[in-house]
């Protein structure tokens, strides 16, 4: 298997489905321009700059344009830049992409992808450093896709693109350059099925798209202390593998859950409860949560390391619930 | 020359040439900064080439009228006198920053100077420009709110919604676009349905024009005018001035994309605005060094203030997340 960066990946799975699919198409701010947009410039070189349009500062237009394509049977897939400009342009992603087929009685599919790279951690600040995967795994008719490796970003995104639902495909952009061996061939990754990114026994490490390094990082670190640490990712939140998550929690007992989103409202709270209902009497301790501090993300360094979670905030929650009497 | 540049006494001339020296230095020395990297926190866009636009508006403001910047607006808090050292502290992330090192330089604000916040949200600032002239017009104190925005926030709906709102409610906003000709990397000749965006001001019933950007009376003129307008209760202007940006669009862009050639560059580069302004003003010799001399003071203070001042501790990071 070759070994590709992350960033490669997400390249590699939109030439395939372009290539495979003529109804394929990206649009964006500056996605033909290599300097401002390495992951698709180079395909705006291949298949021409009708099919990689580079549109105006219009998100609200250019977002509501891709939901009218994939009516009309298209499969645009928009590249946001950064998940902090969705918001700029919610009414099509959230009122419209998501519910249109419901409303109109299962009449049209909108077959639309909407990468959203993002996350903190390089001190963009309140507005272009957020984390927002939980906001969108709240809204019926979406699907939210968030890879932690290169290998599950390219075999999601060719999911994402082949589905025939609006899906909000997540990047961290922490994890572009990072390198994993990724299967050569058609290989699609399905929605809704967990994988075990380390297998252990004695407690369970759940992370969400940053934080499954941080995750394996800490099992690393807890090992040193004879600890055996399972890594498990959902690698889509939605659907959520509750099963998948609930198989390694039931032999463990145990359960730290992470994320890079805000806590309040978060993804591992969803997680948390759904394990809870699951597994209450065979849980050995309360499951724990690690995620950003409930603060706008700050531009100063320091201040926004004490509110993103790390690898050491894990280890700690780790400990905490292996304490647990 | 514009009829009223005589009406200038020689001291505002002179504070105005100051200024956009301050803001070009200012910038030049952000840049080498942040190259060096570990001294700046988060990204920064400069606005060298601009300065013609934020001085001519500025000039035609009081400290009680209202700006709200952008992204790109170092150039716009300078002229309307944000501190310099607190800014350059919020830059270099201590805790005496005007934003406390929360939001950086795309985040630059000195409300005590009627400066509203730079706004990283492209096209953000310009609903909240209508909503701070609503309470200008209902203050009854005659002040104005001018949103800065580019060629680029031209595109984006909140421009169109608050110039329509503006218009029916005649709130004295002054829409002032800065025609880069880039946003990012995208030509306005591309991305933009007009060559002159200020056209688009007869969609909303208003006035607009189009004036030279390097040329810092043409936009004070221009600025005054649609000031008055707004004072009076006349409603809002839509004011484009064409300029040109000298460095890449922020942290990651170099100087020549594939979007410009250097041919391009030279041809701006040759009406710079403070050569403009120096033939403009009759500025000799020894007045332009004394200029400069006071800004490389100045520039110097602020770099010492914000080297000295302390980092945030990290807990203030829960601070005035409500009041
Ligand atoms: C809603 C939104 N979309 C995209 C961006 C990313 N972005 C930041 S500045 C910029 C270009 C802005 O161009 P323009 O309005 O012409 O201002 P200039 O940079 O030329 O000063 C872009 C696309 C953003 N900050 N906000
Ligand atoms: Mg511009």
């Amino acid at each position: 298997m070759p070994n590709i960066k992350f960033s490669e990946a997400i390249t590699e799975a939109l030439r395939e489905e372009m290539e495979r699919d003529e109804k394929v198409f990206v649009m964006g701010e500056d996605v033909s321009t290599p300097s401002v947009s390495p992951l698709t410039a180079e395909l705006a070189e291949r298949f021409g700059t009708a099919r990689v349009r580079n549109t105006p500062i219009s998100e609200l237009g250019f977002t509501g344009a891709a939901v009218g394509a994939a009516m009309a049977g298209y499969r645009p897939v928009l590249d946001m830049r950064l998940v902090d400009f969705t918001l700029v342009a919610m009414d099509p992603i959230a009122n419209q992409a998501p519910k249109l087929r419901y409303m109109l009685g299962g009449q049209v599919s909108i077959p639309l992808v909407i990468r959203t790279p993002q996350g903190g951690g390089v001190q963009n600040g309140p507005t272009h450093g957020q984390a927002l995967e939980s906001w969108f795994m709240k809204i019926p008719g979406l699907k939210v896709a968030v890879p932690s490796d290169a290998a599950d970003a390219k075999g999601l995104l060719k999911t994402a693109i082949r589905d025939d639902n609006p899906v909000i495909f997540t990047e961290y952009r922490s994890l572009y350059p990072s390198v994993g061996p990724v299967p050569e061939g058609d290989v699609a990754i399905p929605f809704g099925k967990a994988a075990v990114k380390r297998e252990g026994s004695d407690i369970t490490l759940i992370g969400v798209g940053s934080e499954v390094p941080h995750c394996l990082e800490a099992a690393e670190a807890l090992a040193s202390d004879g600890i055996s640490a399972e890594v498990v990712d959902p690698r889509t939140i939605s659907p959520l593998d509750t099963e998948g998550l609930a198989a390694s929690v039931s032999k463990t007992g145990r359960c730290v859950v992470a994320e890079q989103g805000h806590l309040h409202g978060g993804v591992g709270a969803e997680i948390a409860a759904a394990l809870q209902a699951m597994l209450f009497g065979s849980l050995k301790a309360p499951i724990e949560r690690v995620a950003a501090l409930n603060t706008p993300i700050p531009v100063q360094p320091k201040m926004e390391a004490f509110v993103l979670p790390s690898v050491e905030k894990i280890t700690a929650a780790a400990r905490k619930a292996l304490d647990y009497a | 020359m514009p009829e009223s540049k005589g009406t200038f006494r020689k001291e505002k001339l002179g504070e105005m040439y100051r200024t956009m020296v301050r803001i070009r230095r200012f910038e030049e020395m952000a840049q080498e900064l942040f190259e060096k990297g570990g001294i700046i926190r988060g990204g920064i866009h400069v606005s060298a080439g601009q300065e013609a636009c934020s001085v001519g508006v500025c000039s035609a403001l009081n400290n009680e009228d209202a700006i709200l910047t952008t992204h790109r607006g170092h150039g716009h808090s300078i002229a309307k006198g944000t501190r310099l050292p607190e800014m350059m502290a919020e830059l270099f992330g201590k805790v005496t920053g005007l934003c406390h090192a929360k939001g950086g330089s795309m985040h630059i604000a000195d409300v005590s100077k009627g400066h509203y916040g730079a706004h990283s949200i492209v096209g953000s600032n310009m609903p909240m420009a209508a909503g701070i002239g609503l309470a200008f017009q209902f203050n009854g104190r005659g002040q104005v709110a001018v949103p800065f925005f580019g060629d680029g926030a031209s595109n984006q709906g909140a421009f169109h919604e608050s110039m329509n709102l503006c218009a029916i409610w005649k709130l004295p906003v002054v829409f002032f676009c800065e025609n880069n000709h880039f946003a990012s990397s995208t030509r306005a000749d591309y991305s933009t349905s007009v060559e002159d965006i200020s056209t688009r001001a007869q969609g909303y019933g208003s006035p607009g024009i189009t004036v030279d950007g390097m040329d810092v009376l043409a936009v004070h003129e221009a600025v005054a005018e649609a000031v008055k307008r707004a004072r009076a209760g006349e409603g809002p202007t839509l004011i484009e001035a064409k300029t040109y940006r000298y460095y890449g669009h922020s942290r990651l862009d170099k100087k020549f994309g594939s979007y410009r050639d250097e041919a391009e560059w030279n041809k701006w580069k040759a009406r710079d605005p403070l050569t403009v302004a120096e033939k403009l003003f009759g500025l000799t010799e020894t007045e332009i060094e004394g200029h400069q001399a006071a800004v490389e003071k100045e520039l110097a203070e602020a770099v010492a203030f914000a080297e000295a001042s302390p980092e945030p501790e990290p807990e203030m990071a829960l601070e005035d997340i409500f009041g």
